[in-house]
C-alpha cells in the first residue's frame, strides 16, 4: 500500500465508522454498532503499527494532502507530519482506543444510545488522530477543538442526568479559557512567522532574535508570549492548575470514556502540544520555568486532594491530574522525551486503573469506596490487574511507571540549580502521596470486609471476558511498556529518548551516576513507604484514619475533601459575576430592551401603520371604482400634459 | 346633408337612451331602454358600412345578452329594492369623475391624427361582401385569438353553471 | 360627410355615462349594464375608426369584444345570483366583506 494512503486511512477509518454509525446507527445498526467502530479502530491500530515500523526504519513523512484554505498569505492545508513523536502518539491512541472499544462492548451493553456511544468514540478517535498527525497549527487546533467537542458529548452521554449535562458544559466552558489563549497563540505565530506550518515556523526560529513586546504594561519577549499563550491551551486540555476543575467532574461520563479520553489520550494533548512546540519553548527560559512550576504545583495539589476522596473514579481522576502535572513538569525542565515517555506508560496503567474501576462499578453498582471492600475474592482478575497498575503508578521497580517516573525525577534533579532540586523534592513528595492514595484505594476496595451489605455481596461476580481481556492486555503494557526506555545507568542507552531525539532533542543531565542511583533509590523508597503507610492506615482495622482526619479540628481534612474549595471560589468569583451580568445586562438590557424592542417594535409599528392604512380598504365597490376612474384621469392628465409640453 | 342628419338623430337618441338606462329605478325598465339603445347602435353600424357588426349587435347583444339580463332581473324579483334610494351617498363624486373623463377625452380627440388609410375601401368591402372581409382577417391573422376566445366562452359557460348552481356536491 | 371626431365624441359621451352609472348606482344589475354601455362605446369607436381608416381589423376586435362581453355577462350574472342568494340584496354598498 502506498505510504500516503496508510497515513490517510489511519484517521479515515474511524471517521468512516463515525459516519456509518452516526447515520445508520439509530435505525439499522443499533446493538451491533461495536462491530463497525471496533473493526475500524483496530484497522487504524494495525496501520499505526505499520507506520511505527516505517518510522523505526527512518521513513518519516512530512507533507500536505489537501489545501484547505488559501487566502492571501494564509495557506492552510490538511497535512501529516509522521515522525517519531507522532508514531508514539499513534500507538498510544489507537491501542488504548481499540481496547476501550472492546471493553465497552461489555460495559455499555444494553445502554440506551449504544450506537451513539460508538459513533462518538469513533469521532473522538478520528479527531485525536488528526490532532497528533497534524503538520500545522490550524489542523492541530481543529483536532484540539474536535476532541473537546467529543469530550463534551461523551461526558454528557447520559444527558438526562443533570450532573452529567452540567459536567459536560463545565468541561467545555473551562476549556474555552485555555483554548482562547491557544487560539491567540496560533494567531501570534501566524503574525510573527507568516506561516502556520510546523517546519516553516520552527525553521524560522533558529538564529531568531525575539523582539521585546509590551503586554499589559509588562515587557516580555515575543517568544515568551507565544509560548505562554500556547501553554494556556495545554493548561486547559491537560487540566493543570488553575483550569483543572473540569476533569474530576468529567467522571460523570461512562467509565470507558474516562479511561480513553480523560486519562490516556485527550488530556495528554496538552503535553503533546508542549512537546511538539519544543523549539518555541526552548527559546524562553521564563516560559519553561512557568511550565515546570505549573506542572509541579498541579501534581502536588491534585495528589493531596486524591488522599481523601471517596469516589473511586475521582481518586483516579485526581491521580490523572497529578500525573499530568508530572508530564508537564518534565516538559518544563526540557525533558520532553521523559514527558512523552511518562505519557506513554501512563496511558497504559491509568487506562487500566479506570477500566478496572469500571469493572468494579459494574459489579458493585456504586462508586463510593466506603461501600466496598473485600472484592479481591470475588473478582480476582480485576483485583490483580488493579494491583499491578497501582504498583506501576507507585513506581515499583521494573514496572512501567518506575522507569518513566524515575526519568522525570532524575531530569528534574539534573536540570540544575535550586529550581531543579525543588522540583525534584516536590516530585518525590508527590510520588509518596501517589503510592499512598493508590494503595488506600486498593485496600479499601479489594481488601477487608465488604461494606455494601449482605444482599449485594451475593451478587458480586467477576466481569465477563470482554471486559477482563482488555484489562489483561493493558496489564501487560503497565508492566512492560517501560522496558523500551531503560535508563542509562542500567548500562544501555535510553532507546525511547534516542528514538524521539530528532524531534525533541536531548537535554543535558548535570549529575553523576551516583546521584542518579540516589534519585532512583529515593523514589523507590518513598513509593514503598507510601504503600506501607496505606497498609498501616487502611490495610488493617484501625481508627488511625479517623484520628488523622480529626487533626486540627478536621480543618485540613475538610479542605482536602472539598478540593481546597476551588470550585466554590470560582463559583463566587466568576460564575456569580457572569450570571449576574447575564441577568442584569444581557437579559434585561440587551435582550429585554434592545432585541425584544426591535423584535416586538417592528411588528407593532407595522400593526399601527396598517391599522390606519387598512381604512382605505373599505370593501365598498364604488370606492375602488372611483379610485380607478381617478387613476385613469391622472393618466390622461399626464398624457395630455406630455403631448402638450 | 342626410348622413349628418341621421348621425345627429342617432347620436342624440343613443346619448338619451344611455342616460335613461343608467337612471331608471326599476332594472326592468333599464333593460328595456337598453334594448332600444342597442338597436340604435346597430343602426349606427349600418351607417358606417358595417352590416355584419350590426347583425351581430342585434343577435348577440339584443338577442342573447339582454335576454339573459331580463331573465336575471325577473328571477331576482326586486320589489323592495325598487323602493330604495337608487344612488350611493357619494354620487356627486361619480358625476364629477364622469364629466372630467368626458372632457379629457374631448380634449384628446382634437389632437387625433389619423394614420394612413388601409386597403379595405368601401368599394373593396362591398365587392368582397362584408362577412367575407371580416372572416378573411378573423381566420388568418387572428386565428389564434379566435381559438382563445372560444376557450374563454367555454370557461364562461362552465363557470356560470358552477357559480349559479345551488349546491355543488349534492 | 360626418367627421370621425363626431363618432368619437359620441363614444366618449356613452362611455362617460357608463362611468357615471357604474360609480353612482347601488343596484348591481344596473352597474353591470353600465359596463355593457362602456363596452358598446368602445365598439362604436372601433367600428367608426375601422370605417374611416379603411382597416377591417377594427371590426375583428369588435367581434372579440362582443364574445368577451357575452362571457362576462354569463359569469357576472351567475355571480349576481350567487350573491343575491347569500345576501338577499343587490345593493353593492351593503356588501363589504372585503373591508380591511
Amino acid at each position: 500500500m502506498d505510504i500516503t494512503m496508510v497515513h490517510i486511512l489511519i484517521p479515515a477509518l474511524p471517521f468512516l465508522a463515525f459516519l456509518v454509525n452516526g447515520l445508520l446507527g439509530a435505525r439499522l445498526i443499533r446493538d451491533q454498532a461495536h462491530w463497525v467502530a471496533t473493526l475500524a479502530v483496530a484497522g487504524s491500530w494495525v496501520l499505526s503499527v505499520m507506520t511505527l515500523m516505517d518510522v523505526l526504519h527512518g521513513k518519516t513523512f512530512y507533507g500536505n494532502i489537501y489545501t484547505w484554505i488559501s487566502s492571501g498569505g494564509l495557506d492552510v492545508s490538511v497535512g501529516f507530519s509522521i515522525d517519531p513523536l507522532t508514531a508514539v502518539m499513534l500507538i498510544v491512541v489507537t491501542t488504548v482506543s481499540t481496547l476501550v472499544h472492546v471493553y465497552s462492548v461489555g460495559y455499555m451493553h444494553g445502554e440506551r444510545g449504544y450506537w451513539r456511544f460508538y459513533a462518538y468514540l469513533s469521532l473522538f478517535t478520528f479527531s485525536m488522530l488528526m490532532l497528533v498527525m497534524s503538520n500545522n497549527f490550524v489542523q492541530l487546533f481543529f483536532g484540539w477543538e474536535a476532541v473537546g467537542l467529543c469530550s463534551y458529548l461523551l461526558i454528557g452521554f447520559y444527558y438526562d442526568k443533570e450532573a452529567a449535562a452540567v459536567a459536560g458544559s463545565k468541561a467545555f466552558i473551562v476549556n474555552r479559557f485555555g483554548d482562547f489563549g491557544f487560539a491567540l497563540g496560533v494567531f501570534l505565530v501566524f503574525l510573527t512567522f507568516g506561516s502556520l506550518d510546523y517546519r516553516t515556523v520552527f525553521a524560522a526560529l533558529s538564529g531568531w532574535e525575539s523582539p521585546v513586546v509590551e503586554v499589559f504594561g509588562l515587557e516580555a519577549d515575543l517568544v515568551t508570549v507565544i509560548a505562554l499563550l500556547l501553554f494556556c491551551g495545554a493548561v486547559g486540555k491537560s487540566a493543570q492548575i488553575p483550569l483543572h476543575v473540569w476533569l474530576p467532574d468529567a467522571m460523570e461520563g461512562p467509565t470507558p470514556v474516562s479511561a480513553l479520553i480523560h486519562a490516556a489520550t485527550m488530556v495528554t494533548a496538552g503535553v503533546f502540544l508542549v512537546a511538539r512546540c519544543n523549539p518555541l519553548f526552548n527559546l524562553s527560559a521564563t516560559a519553561m520555568s512557568t511550565v515546570a512550576i505549573v506542572g509541579a504545583i498541579t501534581s502536588l495539589f491534585a495528589a493531596t486532594i486524591a488522599l481523601v476522596q471517596n469516589d473511586i473514579k475521582r481518586v483516579v481522576a485526581y491521580s490523572t491530574i497529578s500525573q499530568l502535572g508530572y508530564m508537564v513538569l518534565a516538559c518544563g525542565v526540557g525533558a520532553y522525551s521523559a514527558g512523552i515517555f511518562h505519557l506513554y506508560t501512563h496511558a497504559f496503567f491509568k487506562a487500566l486503573l479506570f477500566l478496572g474501576a469500571g469493572s468494579v462499578i459494574h459489579a458493585v453498582h456504586d462508586q463510593d469506596i466506603r461501600n466496598m471492600g473485600g472484592l479481591f475474592k470475588h473478582m480476582k482478575i480485576t483485583a490483580i490487574t488493579f494491583w499491578i497498575a497501582s504498583l506501576s503508578i507507585s513506581g515499583f521497580p521494573l514496572l512501567a511507571g518506575f522507569f518513566s517516573k524515575d526519568e522525570i525525577l532524575w531530569m528534574a534533579y539534573a536540570s540544575g540549580g535550586v529550581q531543579g532540586k525543588l522540583l525534584w523534592l516536590v516530585g518525590t513528595l508527590v510520588a509518596l502521596l501517589t503510592a499512598f492514595y493508590s494503595f488506600r484505594l486498593i485496600f479499601l476496595t479489594f481488601h477487608g470486609e465488604f461494606r455494601g451489605g449482605h444482599e449485594k455481596e451475593h451478587h458480586l461476580h467477576e466481569s465477563s471476558p470482554v471486559i477482563t481481556v482488555p484489562l489483561i492486555i493493558l496489564c501487560v503494557g503497565a508492566v512492560a511498556s517501560g522496558w523500551v526506555g531503560l535508563p542509562p545507568v542500567f548500562g544501555m542507552e535510553n532507546q525511547f529518548a534516542h528514538f524521539l531525539q530528532p524531534v525533541l532533542g536531548h537535554p543535558e543531565a548535570h549529575g553523576t551516576h551516583a546521584e542518579e542511583w540516589m534519585v532512583m533509590g529515593v523514589s523507590v523508597a518513598v513509593g514503598l513507604l507510601g504503600i506501607g503507610a496505606a497498609w498501616v492506615l487502611y490495610g488493617r482495622r484501625s481508627d488511625l484514619p479517623a484520628r488523622l482526619g480529626a487533626l486540627a479540628n478536621g480543618v485540613p481534612y475538610r479542605w482536602l475533601l472539598n478540593k481546597y474549595y476551588v470550585d466554590e471560589l470560582y463559583n463566587l468569583v466568576f460564575i456569580r459575576a457572569t450570571v449576574a451580568a447575564a441577568r442584569n445586562v444581557l437579559v434585561a438590557v440587551t435582550d429585554g430592551a434592545v432585541i425584544e424592542g426591535i423584535v416586538n417594535g417592528v411588528p407593532a409599528m407595522i400593526g399601527r401603520i396598517s391599522e390606519k392604512v387598512r381604512g382605505l380598504q373599505t370593501g365598498v365597490l364604488h370606492h375602488y371604482a372611483s379610485i380607478m376612474a381617478f387613476g385613469v384621469l391622472l393618466l390622461f392628465a399626464i398624457v395630455i400634459g406630455w403631448g402638450g409640453g | 346633408m342626410l348622413p349628418e342628419l341621421l348621425f345627429f338623430y342617432f347620436a342624440i337618441a343613443i346619448t338619451g337612451l344611455s342616460l335613461l338606462v343608467v337612471t331608471r329605478r326599476n332594472p326592468v325598465h333599464s333593460v328595456l331602454w337598453m334594448l332600444l339603445l342597442f338597436f340604435h347602435i346597430a343602426a349606427l353600424y349600418v351607417l358606417l358600412n358595417a352590416e355584419l357588426m350590426a347583425a351581430v349587435q342585434v343577435i348577440v347583444y339584443a338577442g342573447a345578452i339582454l335576454v339573459l339580463f331580463l331573465f336575471v332581473v325577473l328571477l331576482l324579483d326586486l320589489k323592495k329594492e325598487v323602493e330604495d334610494e337608487p344612488y350611493v351617498d357619494g354620487w356627486p363624486v361619480g358625476i364629477a369623475l364622469a364629466l372630467a373623463l368626458f372632457l379629457s377625452i374631448g380634449v384628446t380627440i382634437h389632437a387625433l391624427e389619423p394614420a394612413a388609410p388601409g386597403a379595405y375601401t368601401v368599394a373593396k368591402i362591398q365587392s368582397l361582401t362584408h362577412p367575407v372581409a371580416v372572416g378573411e382577417k378573423l381566420y388568418t391573422e387572428f386565428l389564434f385569438p379566435f381559438e382563445v376566445v372560444s376557450m374563454v366562452l367555454l370557461v364562461a359557460v362552465v363557470g356560470a353553471i358552477v357559480l349559479a348552481k345551488r349546491k355543488l356536491k349534492e | 360627410m360626418v367627421p370621425l371626431s363626431w363618432y368619437m365624441g359620441l363614444s366618449a359621451a356613452v362611455f362617460s355615462i357608463g362611468i357615471f352609472g357604474f360609480l353612482t348606482r347601488r343596484n348591481i344589475i344596473i352597474m353591470f349594464m353600465s359596463i355593457e354601455l362602456m363596452l358598446n362605446a368602445v365598439n362604436i369607436n372601433l367600428v367608426a375608426m375601422s370605417h374611416y381608416l379603411q382597416d377591417i381589423r377594427g371590426q375583428v376586435m369588435v367581434m372579440f369584444i362582443i364574445a368577451v362581453a357575452a362571457a362576462e355577462a354569463a359569469i357576472g350574472l351567475a355571480i349576481i345570483i350567487a350573491i343575491f342568494r347569500n345576501r338577499a340584496t343587490v345593493h353593492v354598498d351593503e356588501i363589504n366583506e372585503m373591508k380591511g
